[in-house]
């Protein structure tokens, strides 16, 4: 990647993080830690790889995302507003009586998101079918997807995992947000899914393991999912829960929580800071 | 006046009732929210966290039902009524054991969430299920007695509890509870409100309203869905002529279905229903949300008028 680009994801991320913060104190609930840990995977996503169109949302040619992890919303809103297919000013209104940002993603309300989601482990089974669709329509769209490493919990997640391998699906890419957190503490105490990625590769899974919060790391396993034949690709992205926001990082009890005005200003700042670091806006 | 949810109720009431060694209590990553992290707090060895995989949850629960143990399994309503639904016929059901589910954050009162957490269905599910007995408790007082209750019958149980605060209807002094039977809170001859849930208290406030206006409504407080107090309907029938039903469900095969189905077939009046209107919720605070799909004691009371205006 060269490096004006990366310096533009970079400062895309801080943008869409400080989005996140901004949405959930506004809405005064919602789900900051799991958004911060895949903010850096929807970046690279959207402002590099996806063939999207926001003047025609559900051109049939587009690149699909399906946010599994459907609590999460607020990073896929943030991303799909700084890409422009909608108001940013709009995501101060998420949660809200009258607002289409629903508290999980509706794709009959919000453009841009391709699969109502919010039931862990319904959200990957959809991409499989999406890829599906793509392989009989003969069609080159790819498919991504982020699933969360608690969703591995639900049985479904294995059942879609099995189908994709089954039916070579290597126009789907999965990233597992592997923070490491659920919401009753962490995956390995709650009820341990792990090892996962040997798990992915028992499934004939193509595995890719990298820094899931490092934007070329990100990059590199999309290219290496796009060059791989009959099999799907597994990114396991080995993230911070709450990345980006100090007092959030590696705290589980972030994961479904608001911040108050004064976290707020304090997450901002230290988002702020970092935006300056990068050079300013 | 304190409130309480139903959901804390639970909580508090597993913990205290909970003694008893032979109960286990089952969670799916969401012990904080269900409150059975009340029960773990004082038998943790006695408590579960099966992780997020509801289908598997109730399945766990039926084979430790079959070794004698009283099981509570708890999460979310949508995902205990709709994820884990066929787990809980085949599994639960069929076989009569004894496992209570304890389903929170039932209804549109989940809020902000929006439609994917909350449930309009559920009891219209759980009541096609034979074997199963349904209790919806209104407020802190009635929960606990609920879930005594669940715990002394055998078989399988579903409790349907929220996720919001609520005011106390009953009094814990002279408050008797038995399952089946529903409860009435205000004798009047003109129409009957029967509700369930957190539509008990509106519905007082409702007949306080109704009594401004020379109305004199019955208000009954029905918190076994299932079986349904047949008696206490029929009666109502007859003496006030006319029925308002108020749920926080779907109009269809919750509440109003119960009712609706026993005055059919014994002494048909006129029903009027508050509840919602076969559509799925959506994002906002439960209070506005009440507004949006009509659960309120104005609406209760402008169904009250149309309904005794049908009358013969
Ligand atoms: C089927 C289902 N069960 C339970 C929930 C409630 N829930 C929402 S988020 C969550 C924890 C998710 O943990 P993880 O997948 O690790 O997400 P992340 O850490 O990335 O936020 C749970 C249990 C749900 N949304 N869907
Ligand atoms: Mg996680």
């Amino acid at each position: 990647m060269e490096k004006q680009q990366l310096l533009e994801l970079k400062k895309t991320a801080v943008r869409i993080r400080r989005h996140i913060i901004d949405a959930v104190y506004h809405a005064g609930s919602g789900h900051p830690g799991g958004s911060l840990s895949c903010t850096d995977i929807l970046t690279v996503l959207y402002f590099k790889h996806m063939n999207v169109n926001i003047n025609d949302p559900n051109d049939l040619d587009r690149d699909r995302f399906v946010m599994s992890k459907g609590h999460c919303a607020p990073a896929l809103y943030a991303t799909l507003a700084e890409k422009g297919f909608f108001s940013t000013e709009e995501l101060k209104n998420l949660r809200k009586i009258d607002s289409f940002l629903q508290g999980h993603p509706s794709m009959k309300d919000v453009p841009g998101v391709d699969m109502s989601t919010g039931s862990l482990g319904q959200g990957i089974s959809a991409s499989v079918g999406m890829a599906l669709a793509g392989k009989l329509d003969k069609k080159d769209y790819r498919v991504y997807v982020i699933i969360g490493d608690g969703e591995c919990q639900e049985g479904q997640v294995w059942e879609a995992l099995m189908a994709a391998a089954h039916y070579k699906l290597d126009n789907l890419t999965v990233f597992l947000d592997h923070n490491g957190l659920q919401i009753d503490g962490k995956i390995t105490e709650v009820m341990s899914p792990e090892c996962l990625p040997s798990k992915f590769r028992a499934f004939n899974w193509n595995v890719i393991e990298i820094d899931g919060n490092d934007l070329i790391a990100i990059d590199d396993a999309v290219e290496k999912a796009k060059a791989t034949k009959g099999m799907p690709t597994m990114v396991v992205a080995n993230t911070v829960k709450g990345k980006g926001v100090s007092f959030m990082e590696g705290e589980y009890g972030w994961h479904g929580k608001a911040p108050n005005k004064e976290e707020r200003d304090k997450a901002i700042s230290e988002l702020d800071k970092a935006m300056e670091l990068l050079g300013g806006e | 006046m304190s409130k309480i949810a139903t959901r804390e109720a639970y909580g508090k009431a597993l913990a205290e009732f909970g003694k008893d060694p032979n109960i286990v209590v089952l969670d799916a990553d969401l012990s904080k929210s269900t409150k059975t992290d009340t029960f773990q707090k004082v038998y943790p060895e006695r408590f579960f966290n099966i992780g997020i995989a509801e289908a598997n949850m109730i399945s766990i629960a039926a084979g430790m039902a079959t070794c004698g143990k009283t099981v509570f399994a708890s999460t979310f309503a949508v995902f205990a009524s709709m994820r884990a639904c066929e787990q809980i016929r085949n599994s639960i059901c069929y076989p009569k054991l004894n496992v209570k589910i304890g389903a929170t954050h039932a209804g549109i009162s989940v809020g902000e969430d929006g439609a994917s957490h909350q449930t309009v269905e559920d009891m219209a599910i759980m009541r096609s299920l034979p074997n199963m007995t349904i209790i919806c408790p209104c407020d802190g007082i009635e929960t606990r007695a609920a879930v005594k209750a669940a715990i002394d019958i055998k078989g399988p149980v579903y409790l349907r509890l929220g996720r919001l605060a609520l005011p106390l209807v009953h009094k814990e002094e002279d408050f008797s509870f038995e399952l089946g039977k529903g409860i009435q809170l205000k004798d009047g001859g003109d129409v009957t409100i029967i509700a369930t849930g957190l539509m008990v208290y509106k519905s007082l406030e409702a007949a306080e309203m109704l009594k401004a206006q020379g109305i004199d409504a019955r208000v009954i407080d029905i918190h076994t869905i299932k079986p349904i107090d047949k008696d206490i309907i029929v009666k109502a029938a007859k003496e006030t002529g006319a029925i308002v039903t108020a749920e926080e469900h779907n109009i269809i095969g919750g509440l109003t279905g119960a009712v609706a189905e026993v005055l059919v077939q014994n002494y048909p009046v006129p029903l009027k229903a508050v509840a919602i209107n076969d559509v799925f919720g959506k994002s906002g605070k439960p209070d506005e949300l009440f507004q949006e799909y009509g659960l309120t004691p104005e609406n209760i009371v402008k169904q009250a008028q149309e309904v005794i205006k049908m009358k013969k």
